[in-house]
């Protein structure tokens, strides 16, 4: 009597070979993805370590050609203008929540999910260019000179940006407060608004604080919007709205393309600063998010 | 306890406080007000961009879409070679970054061990948070000398007679452009095909092991064909991405004209483009001509994130059904 293997052959067997080479080519995209950002952050930190010291935090710009220098100007800037950007993107983004999950009647709503998702889609730089061309008024030819723009222009642009990721996200935690709660509140004989204002803000104000978060996360690293905004600026730390800042992003950018090697280090440790600020707040913005949304899922 | 002792609406109404009389219609009349304005500034970027556009629109005609030429000193203008060098890019993106995007999606939700699929996904949106600037600083000073000693000798080699691949290789070029753009829209396109897979029902899954099929005919007989639409949906929000980006790839891309096949060779975008010469325009017509481009991108993102917005919000009301 011959034995019964149980060893897969032919067809069984391409079945299963198969099979290991779709599983082997799940983990090896996951490693190239996350490979990527290792590779990236790896060389930020890298190249960035030589020019990091106090006077890059302190100082301005160096004279063209000699080393040192800092970049304390565009730290003052990027705050300013984000700053102003959340001012303006953070109430209107939350009244929009307000008024799709408590007053829009359902198509309404959608409708306005809808368009707020296209308005995520704009590429940033169209919407530089907007922002350029709705908030300075210049009739000469020569377009960018510098006491045209302003950190006003910079953070409207910054802000529009800001806008749909800060509703969307108000909306999603909103629609997780229970309707129980409003319930609640409306048999106590409480109005309508004070119902919003004093239970439903309150319970949803965690999500939507983190959501603010992350959109100030992805506004602080913008560099397009503020290429025709806010980007011809002086070499000293300014505070005052109606000028043109230097800023982070566009800093780097600058930087990038000179052929001066000093510069090239000094885009190096403004990145290292930009993603370390960037990633931290959105990494821990995302748990915090996470958290609250399985809090208000188990009310 | 009689009847009458209970107040009336109307009494009530009179007895309430001011503030919650004209409380909820106020707070309606801000909310209101906010989403307007909200969809007004969409249609404010859309109106004033083709304004900005119009002496452009008026002087070249909607010839300007397929006209060569960008020439400063003659003053005649042409998109052509801008929308060859986005579509080229944003779609080599693409087929580089949906097959691994929905391959991590599929990663995330079926094989990789349950404690690491939370932090898994948590750095492949840290790819995604990572500014575009930094990613072009990172493509034009790493990326690009890597490229030009490595990659591309081996490409040009081994497939040199594909003429994409034929020239020789450079430092900065429309390949590098494509592999950064790669890397920026590979974790929106993961993130939605992650959250789709999730939505696959787990007694049609296990029917079909059930019936005998390894765990890849699963997916690809029950998991993909559920999700199809969604997952196209999450490739089009990808594409539109990559056809946005303006400051990563004028980093790395070279702008130069891209009339020519080889992908290492310099090229051009729309938004790179745009981004490179703005400050340096000298004539109205120029500026008017660069926000020609400008609305040129603005049309083709417009009409592809409508188009997988559509697709979502179906995919969404029909879960909610």
């Amino acid at each position: 009597m011959s034995s019964v293997s149980l060893q897969a052959t032919g067809r069984s067997r391409r079945r299963l070979v198969t099979n290991r080479v779709a599983q082997a080519g799940g983990i090896l995209a996951a490693l190239v993805a996350v490979a990527f950002l290792a590779i990236l952050v790896g060389s930020v930190l890298q190249r960035a370590f030589h020019a990091l010291n106090w006077d890059f935090f302190t100082k301005g710009p160096a004279v063209f050609g000699q080393t040192g220098g800092g970049i304390a100007p565009a730290l003052v800037g990027t705050l300013l203008l984000v700053l102003i950007a959340t001012a303006m993107a953070l109430p209107i983004g939350v009244l929009v929540a307000i008024f799709v999950s408590e007053f829009a009647p359902r198509p309404i709503g959608d409708q306005v999910k809808l368009w707020l998702d296209v308005l995520n889609g704009f590429p940033s730089i169209v919407i530089g260019i907007f922002a350029f061309a709705l908030a300075i008024k210049t009739k000469i030819a020569v377009l960018g000179i510098g006491h045209h723009q302003s950190v006003w222009a910079g953070s409207f642009a910054l802000a529009i940006i800001m806008l749909p990721l800060v509703a969307r996200t108000a909306m999603e935690v909103l629609a997780l407060v229970p309707t129980s709660l409003r319930e609640a509140s409306y048999a106590l004989g409480i109005s309508k608004w004070r119902t919003v204002v004093g239970i439903v803000l309150p319970t949803a104000i965690g999500g939507i604080v983190t959501g603010t978060t992350l959109a100030i996360a992805r506004a602080a690293g913008e560099t397009a919007p503020l290429l025709f905004t806010c980007a011809i600026a002086g070499q000293v730390v300014s505070w005052d709205p109606s000028n043109s800042v230097a800023s982070i992003p566009v800093t780097i950018f600058q930087y990038s393309e000179s052929p001066d090697r000093n510069l090239n280090a000094q885009a190096w440790a403004a990145a290292f600063v930009l993603i370390t600020v960037v990633l931290i707040t959105s990494l821990v913005a995302r748990l915090m998010l996470e958290r609250s949304r399985r809090k208000l899922e188990r009310v | 306890m009689e009847a009458g002792a209970v107040a009336q609406p109307s009494v009530l109404r009179r007895t309430r406080h001011l503030t919650d009389r004209v409380g909820d219609s106020g707070l309606l009349a801000l909310a209101g007000a906010a989403a307007f304005i909200a969809l007004l500034i969409i249609a404010l970027i859309v109106w004033k961009v083709a304004a900005g556009a119009w002496p452009a629109i008026r002087h070249f005609g909607i010839s300007f879409v397929w006209h060569e030429t960008w020439n400063p000193v003659t003053n005649i203008y042409g998109a052509k070679e801008f929308i060859y060098g986005t579509l080229v890019t944003a779609f080599g993106a693409i087929v580089l970054a949906a097959p691994l995007a929905i391959a991590i999606g599929l990663f995330l939700t079926e094989l990789a061990p349950h404690v690491l699929r939370g932090p898994i996904a948590s750095l492949i949106d840290m790819l995604a948070a990572v500014p575009s600037v930094v990613v072009g600083l990172w493509g034009i000073l790493v990326l690009g000398p890597f490229m030009r000693t490595h990659i591309e000798p081996f490409l040009h080699h081994n497939f040199g007679w594909i003429p994409i691949f034929g020239g020789s290789p450079s430092q900065s070029g429309v390949l590098i452009a494509i592999v950064v753009l790669t890397m920026m829209a590979l974790p929106i396109i993961s993130a939605v095909c992650r959250e789709l897979f999730l939505t696959v029902p787990r007694d049609v899954k296990e029917a079909s092991i059930g019936l005998g099929a390894t765990h890849w005919e699963m997916v690809r007989t029950v998991m993909i064909p559920h999700v199809r639409g969604g997952i196209l949906a999450g490739v089009i929000l990808g594409l539109g991405r990559a056809l946005g980006e303006a400051i990563a790839v004028t980093q790395v891309i070279g702008n130069a004209p891209f009339i020519h096949l080889s992908l290492f060779k310099p090229g051009n975008t729309l938004a790179s483009q745009i981004a490179s010469n703005y400050q340096g325009a000298g004539t109205n017509i120029e500026v008017a001509s660069l926000v020609y481009l400008a609305l040129i991108l603005l049309v083709i993102t417009f009409l592809a994130n409508l188009g997988a917005q559509r697709i979502v919000h179906r995919f969404d009301t029909q879960r909610t059904r």
